[in-house]
């Protein structure tokens, strides 16, 4: 059955005798759920406007239209959100809703926030199959509660997204990447904080590893005099040399893909090396974020429980990303009383349990 | 504006709530004295007014989480304060409530520069928490004109937005973790110096939700690296239309300024009298601010420079040096002041998509005539964010009434042209009547479900920003 219209998805929801997985680009179902929710047919840009930053599509567009779209004004969504096809070893066709559900956020979110954050608007089916709208198009807007943030990465475990706005920034004239070699992962995340602490607007600040050491990259963007002049600046304070672009293979951690499990961690960057230290059985790493993102990769699912332990004790996060982690669950434990909001929050949303069950919470 | 009847069963347990308080609380940190009560009675909308039954001033999370603990037992209604700035009368409190300021939660707890965060109680000025990194070359970015007064409590609460939240972003954007305190006294952290969420985005949720989910007593937040420098333009045109053409032109440019402001003619001739800026006589006026270094400066005022003078300019204004950016910069930051000596003024925020603002201006031109009271616009333009002045008189029996009816037809045309009631004041009770302006019934709903989890009992704040009759049932549950 194709579903074609926010109508078809609202009855559709309403029809559903029990649990659906939803599903953007259409690569797999989900494990245990027989039904399935394509989203993928609600697709198309309904408005768009460069003079105002700002692009509205619905849920199933996928993100090579609005790329292309985006590009022909030389303007891009800034959070540069990541494709998971090469690290999940997946086809499919990434969707705009896939994106939005996942809060998926690149390197450049250091600098200018996440998805959550360029997201103005949303329209979902909660799991009664009523129509909800929330924000709207407009750059500023506290009118009400901002379920938005709350639908960006929420996993269609409170509605299905229908359509979603979004504010679109200029793409720059010039990228410089910013690159030295560093025996271990403290080095390399004081030279990325440096780099962030400093008035050069960083944005882009990881390292992948290289040998036993650390491949440290610094990006810088924007006009080509400024460019050059803040790569210059940069280049001198922290001891940096000239580099390749390694930015698409860092933002789809390309170098974990023949990793059967990978986790992802986020914590506070100056946690980071005492994270990595605690961590064994773990064969590639990657930092983002100036450390505050990190992509761990191993051979066994314990890979997940041990960065949650640890978590648990330093504060932030883990989340299974690819692998079988079977009873596990994917995303950190939460304590009691925000385990309960969030219990709280889907029954509210989503009353018979029926919308990605299993997939959060 | 109407207000639910305050609960005479609530108020007869006065004394035995004042004496529960008393015993978690230090003596001076329980206000039960009708004379001193009254210092809380309103917020920046002060046509509104109403003494609560008690106030307290907690100091630590721990005093908040017993004062909460004790209301929720004995089910008395709660409104929490910052410093009681808000236009939107988000602090007014009921006669049945109890006020709990947060202003002795001041203090810096944890300042990082590796991680670029700042942890603070969230009594804390604004400005005071740039104050605390300023010296270390660092900044909190979201600076509303208020900031030398606005909590962080409020900010967050509020989700306030600033002059420089074109380049940097509201508060949401800036906040990375809360200590929240639920209306039963549980005490829970979200987020932390991290910089996403685990699960789902709940500090997303709470950052403008108003006072009315949980009392926030701490608050991490992202500071940033100061920029070399920064300098402003200014542009004067013939007619709002260009102005607006030419605000749309810079941005499609690929430039960034950190500010865009916008005064129309009403506003730029009450500047003029105020401050003496010498700003140049025409209809619209426009002031830029870029930032970098020096270098970087000359190069994207001239790039906007150019593009302004594609649109026949009446004048192109580059400050050369911190001086001529002060004089630039003196009518703006003036504007309240200047309209304060005109008149009593009426201070809206609707936001519109930056193209539709020639129309949107011609259209409250028109209203303004309608209904015979001066308007007069200064707003951040680069995001739409509008702020229509609405001039009156308080001591003419019927202004003030003209007046709202006037801004609630100003804010229906933002709506109308696809953008919302308010961009950074908050729905609180002034725009609380409005919103099925912008929302369906099942939009609304969808708003309570989240406080019917949080606060159950609806005694946070109850009585804002969702319409009472829309929020009737949850109240009385
Ligand atoms: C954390 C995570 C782990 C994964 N692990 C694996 C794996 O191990 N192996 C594998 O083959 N694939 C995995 N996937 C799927 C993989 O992400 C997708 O194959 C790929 O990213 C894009 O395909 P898609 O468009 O079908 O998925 P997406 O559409 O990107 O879906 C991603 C998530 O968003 C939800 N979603 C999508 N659209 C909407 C919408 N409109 N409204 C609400 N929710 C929506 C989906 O239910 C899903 O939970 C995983 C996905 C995630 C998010
Ligand atoms: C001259 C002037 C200029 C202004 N300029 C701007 C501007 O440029 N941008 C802008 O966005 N706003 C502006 N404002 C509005 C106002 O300053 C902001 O809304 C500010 O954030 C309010 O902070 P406050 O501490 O005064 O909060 P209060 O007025 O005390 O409270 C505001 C709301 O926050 C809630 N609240 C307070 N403390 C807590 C807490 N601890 N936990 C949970 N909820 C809480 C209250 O219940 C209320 O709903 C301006 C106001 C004035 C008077």
């Amino acid at each position: 059955m194709t579903l074609q219209t926010e109508d078809d998805v609202a009855d559709f929801v309403r029809a559903a005798k029990g649990p659906v997985a939803v599903r953007g680009g259409g690569t797999r179902a989900q494990g245990g759920v027989d039904e399935t929710l394509p989203v993928a047919g609600l697709s198309g840009i309904t408005l768009y406007e460069p003079g105002a930053l700002t692009l509205v599509a619905k849920a199933g567009t996928p993100m090579t239209e609005i790329e292309t779209a985006l590009a022909a004004e030389r303007q891009q969504l800034a959070f540069e959100p990541m494709d998971h096809r090469a690290l999940l070893g997946t086809a499919g066709v990434p969707t705009i809703g896939g994106v939005v559900a996942t809060n998926a956020s690149g390197p450049r979110r250091i600098q200018v926030g996440a998805c959550r954050d360029h997201l103005l608007g949303v329209r979902f089916v909660d799991g009664s199959g009523t129509v909800v709208k929330n924000g709207g198009r407009v750059m500023k807007n506290v009118t009400g509660y901002d379920l938005v943030k709350l639908l960006a990465g929420s996993y269609g475990t409170l509605g299905v997204l229908t359509e979603v706005s979004l504010k679109v920034l200029p793409l720059p004239e010039r990228v410089a990447t910013l690159t030295t070699v560093v025996p271990d992962a403290a080095a390399a995340v004081r030279i990325l904080s440096d780099a962030l602490g400093s008035p050069y607007d960083v944005t882009g600040a990881a390292a992948a590893q290289d040998g036993d050491g650390f491949r440290v990259h610094v990006r810088v963007e924007g006009f080509d005099d400024s460019v050059g002049y803040r790569a210059a600046q940069l280049r001198d304070l922290l001891h940096l040399d000239d580099g390749a672009d390694p930015w698409a293979d860092l933002r789809d951690v390309t170098a974990l893909g023949d990793c059967p499990f990978v986790v992802r961690v986020s914590v506070r960057p100056s946690q980071a090396a005492a994270l990595l230290s605690r961590m064994d059985g773990m064969d590639r790493v990657q930092l983002d974020w100036s450390g505050g993102l990190i992509w761990l990769g191993g051979a066994e699912a314990a890979l997940l429980a041990q960065a949650q332990a640890i978590c648990a004790d330093i504060g932030g996060h883990a989340t299974g990303i690819k692998g079988d982690f079977g009873p596990l669950p994917r995303f950190q434990p939460q304590p009691a009383p925000l385990a309960a909001i969030s219990a709280g929050l889907r029954a509210k949303f989503d009353p018979r349990g029926i919308l990605n069950p299993g997939v959060m919470g | 504006m109407h207000m639910p009847t305050p609960d005479a069963r609530i108020m007869a347990l006065k004394a035995a709530l004042a004496a529960r308080l008393r015993a978690v609380l230090p003596a001076d940190a329980v206000i039960d004295d009708l004379a001193e009560t009254r210092a809380y009675e309103c917020d920046g909308l002060s046509a509104y007014k109403c003494p609560p039954m008690l106030a307290v001033l907690p100091a630590t999370t721990a005093e908040v989480s017993d004062v909460l603990r004790i209301c929720h037992e004995m089910n008395v209604p709660v409104v929490p304060r910052g410093s009681g700035t808000s236009l939107a009368g988000g602090a007014m409190p009921t006669a049945d409530s109890v006020v709990l300021g947060v202003a002795r939660l001041n203090a810096v707890l944890e300042t990082d520069y590796a991680d670029r965060i700042i942890r603070v109680q969230s009594g804390r000025t604004n400005l005071s928490v740039t104050g605390a990194v300023a010296e270390d070359g660092f900044f909190y970015a979201p600076d509303p004109s208020s900031q030398l007064a606005c909590a962080i409590a409020g900010n967050v609460a509020m989700n306030s937005g600033g002059a420089h939240c074109l380049k940097y972003g509201v508060t949401t954007n800036n906040l990375l973790g809360v200590t929240l305190v639920l209306m039963d006294g549980t005490v829970v952290e979200l987020g932390g110096g991290h910089l996403d969420a685990g699960e789902l985005d709940l500090l997303g949720v709470i950052c403008g939700s108003e006072g009315q989910l949980g009392v926030v007593t701490e608050a991490t937040l992202r500071i940033l690296a100061k920029p070399e420098g920064a300098r402003p333009v200014l542009i004067g045109f013939d007619s709002n239309a260009v102005a607006g053409a030419c605000v749309s032109d810079i941005i499609k440019a690929g430039v960034l300024p950190v500010a865009i402001e916008f005064m129309d003619r009403p506003c730029i001739v009450a500047c003029e009298a105020f401050a003496k800026a010498g700003y140049p006589d025409c209809e619209a006026l426009l002031i830029v601010e870029v930032e970098g270094s020096d270098a970087e400066i000359d190069h994207q005022l001239g790039l906007i420079s150019a593009i302004a003078q594609r649109h026949d300019p009446v004048e192109v204004r580059e400050a050369r040096d911190a001086d001529e950016a002060a004089r630039i910069w003196l009518g703006r930051k003036s504007a309240f002041g200047a309209m304060g000596q005109i008149n009593d003024y009426m201070c809206l925020d609707g936001t519109i998509p930056v193209t539709e603002l020639p129309r949107v201006l011609d259209r409250i031109g028109a209203l303004s005539q309608e209904y015979g009271l001066d308007v007069a616009n200064v707003f951040h333009a680069g995001d739409g964010n509008m702020h229509p002045l609405i001039l009156y008189d308080a001591n003419t029996p019927g202004q003030l009434e003209l007046c709202e009816a006037l801004g609630a037809a100003i804010l229906k045309l933002c709506v109308e042209v696809g953008g919302c009631l308010t961009g950074e004041h908050g729905v609180g009770i002034e725009k609380r009547d409005l919103m099925a302006v912008q929302f369906d019934p099942a939009d609304l709903t969808a708003q309570m479900a989240v406080k019917d989890v949080f606060d159950p009992k609806w005694l946070l704040n109850a009585a804002k920003v969702f319409p009472l009759d829309a929020s009737a049932t949850h109240r009385a549950a």
